[in-house]
């Protein structure tokens, strides 16, 4: 037997949140930058203005730099996997293979033809051509994450698969499912228009700065009106995706739910905090105010959960220790049930080695009786199904709070925009520029809520992050986390260098790539 | 038709400016990302430990079934 070293899980869980975050800063811009040059390139046709070519071509060149310094650092997650995570790849092997293909082979016809069309095309191709290669490559772009976020939607809520104890894999019963799984595709909706969001900020911000140093000034308010009807539209659209997807978590991860919400006790017409600072002291088993402060919305958690204003949603507390009343099973007792499947699935191990095939098929379908249990077969003690409710709370917060700026932002904007107003009002051209810091934190802090409000489970329900990690040194993983630190450190120190370079540069006749 | 799309990744190559950078910048890292990270420090665990997948099924049946064993379920 290998014990596995808790420092392991530690050092392989912070690699895997620093790739994917570091991963997270290249890709949204990529995902919302396609579709605004998209945009201003249709206008360029339709109006025939050489103006906007040369608008286009200066987006076009910022995307292309995002795309190369952030090209391939989604593939050091796939070397995690195979080395920090074997064991989680193996069992979630045949649920993974086929979205990822997908995705590759996607990528890789797309970004060969299309790619190489908008970039070398102009004057090549017909500006139709040109154009509906654009389209494409911004089509292309989002569906390619389609497929990564179906994979995360599963790990989030497993369907469409059935647990083969003969191969210890999980096996796609039904594609369908899990391309429909409702939480993948919530999940997709919100994070490629949150993309969007931080593109439209991306260009706002640029474009601010122009107008505070007086310069290329009609360049600068022309991509300012895109960029910001573009935002305003698609911030509505990340507020009500972000409300599908909540609901999403409120019917699956109800434990993920009471994180966001620091709701320890469950409730009829629970209140949503709108603001609040969580007591540190505040514990599982006290009774203190789980808040020191906070401004609420009496019933807003559970209309916007369950669409009802005397919804009961439950607590930590709830989900821990069990509600007969609300008919909320105790995680004792599903621990229980998850090692009646692990004793199953050893039993049915033993049976098959000894030939015994009457053994065996009693003890599979034990195993199937309980299988829905099976990660809590791994777990200590109910309390370790409680994921880091401060951090899970201000994360969460952080992305509503930011996010609801941003809508204000867009609309300000947008007006002063139209009445000509924009290029002497300074404080909001600075707010413009400080939004999208904002704006890439709101994305990580969303990332945060969703992965580490779903702790302990790398598989929900089924996998405990802990039976997820392979057996290996905890120091190599902690020399590979330094290695990649230093990385991806030296890539965004020269993003943004080649990016603030082109910036003061400014829009050519010629494009810069 | 061969011949043009060659004329048209080469004009588009030859004529690029900073592309020439970002290109570099691209084959340095998959360089490093493949040929030493990848290589150096990332093997497949179970493809490196196990010559098939009745081997690899085993042992991750043996980490299923014994840790639970270890966490009180038998």
């Amino acid at each position: 037997m290998e014990h596995i070293d808790p420092s392991l899980i530690d050092w392989s869980r912070t690699q895997f949140a620093l790739t994917a975050l570091y991963h997270w800063i290249f890709v949204p811009l990529t995902l919302g930058l396609t579709f605004i040059v998209a945009i201003m390139e249709s206008i360029y046709v339709k109006t025939g203005n050489p103006w906007w070519k040369k608008t286009t071509k200066f987006w076009m060149g910022l995307l292309a730099i995002n795309f190369a310094i952030g090209l391939a650092t989604g593939i050091i997650m796939e070397f995690e996997f195979g080395t920090n995570w074997s064991n989680y790849s193996w069992i979630v092997g045949d649920i993974f293979g086929a979205p990822l293909a997908i995705e590759g082979l996607m990528a890789f016809f797309m970004e060969s033809t299309f790619f190489a069309i908008m970039f070398f095309g102009w004057d090549k191709v017909s500006k139709k051509t040109h154009l509906l290669s654009t389209w494409l490559v911004a089509i292309g772009s989002n569906l390619s994450a389609l497929w990564i976020l179906i994979a995360n939607g599963w790990m989030q809520h497993p369907v469409g698969m059935t647990f083969n104890p003969d191969t210890a894999r999980n096996e796609m019963t039904d594609f369908w499912a899990i391309v429909f799984n409702p939480n993948a595709y919530t999940k997709f909706l919100h994070t490629i228009s949150s993309g969007y969001v931080l593109a439209s900020l991306f260009v706002i911000a640029i474009s601010s700065w122009y107008l505070l140093k007086k310069r290329d000034i009609q360049f600068a308010k022309r991509s300012i009106i895109v960029a910001s009807s573009f935002g305003l539209i698609v911030s509505l659209f990340t507020l009500t995706t972000g409300d599908d997807s909540a609901r999403q978590v409120a019917l699956n991860q109800p434990m993920k739910l009471a994180a966001m919400e620091g709701l320890y006790d469950g409730k009829s017409n629970a209140e949503i905090v709108t603001f609040g600072i969580l007591n540190p002291s505040k514990t599982l088993k006290d009774t203190q105010e789980p808040f020191l402060f906070k401004v609420a919305i009496p019933g807003g958690l559970s209309l916007l959960s369950y669409h009802n204003f005397d919804a009961y949603v439950p607590g930590i507390k709830q989900i821990v220790y069990g509600d007969k009343e609300h008919k909320i099973m105790s995680t004792k007792e599903k621990i229980a049930q998850g090692k009646l499947a692990v004793k199953a699935l050893t039993d049915y191990k033993k049976a098959k080695k000894a030939g015994d095939k009457k053994s065996a098929k009693k003890a599979k379908d034990v195993f199937e009786t309980h299988s829905q249990y099976l990660g809590y077969g791994y777990l200590k003690s109910p309390e370790d199904i409680v994921p880091n409710v401060p951090i899970t709370f201000y994360a969460f917060h952080t992305m509503v709070g930011f996010g609801t700026w941003f809508i204000l932002l867009f609309i300000l904007i947008l007006y002063t925009s139209m009445t000509n107003e924009l290029h002497n009002k300074r404080w909001l051209l600075l707010a413009g520029i400080w939004s999208l810091p904002m704006g890439y934190i709101a994305q990580e802090a969303g990332w945060i809520t969703a992965e580490v409000g779903r702790q302990p489970w790398a598989i929900q329900d089924m996998l405990p992050v802990g039976m997820a990690t392979s057996s290996i040194s905890s120091g190599s993983v902690m020399f590979t986390f330094w290695m990649f630190a230093l990385l991806f450190t030296g890539l965004l120190i020269a993003e943004v260098k080649i990016m603030t370079t082109q910036i003061k540069i400014g829009p050519k006749e010629e494009s810069h790539v | 038709m061969i011949k043009t799309i060659y004329q048209f990744y080469h004009d588009g190559f030859s004529n690029m400016k900073l592309g020439k950078k970002l290109w570099l910048l691209i084959a340095i890292k998959l360089f490093i990302l493949f040929a030493v990270i990848k290589y150096f420090f990332f093997p497949n665990i179970l493809e490196e430990k196990f010559d098939n997948d009745t081997q690899r099924s085993n042992y991750i049946l043996e980490q299923l079934t014994l840790q639970g064993e270890d966490n009180g379920t038998h």
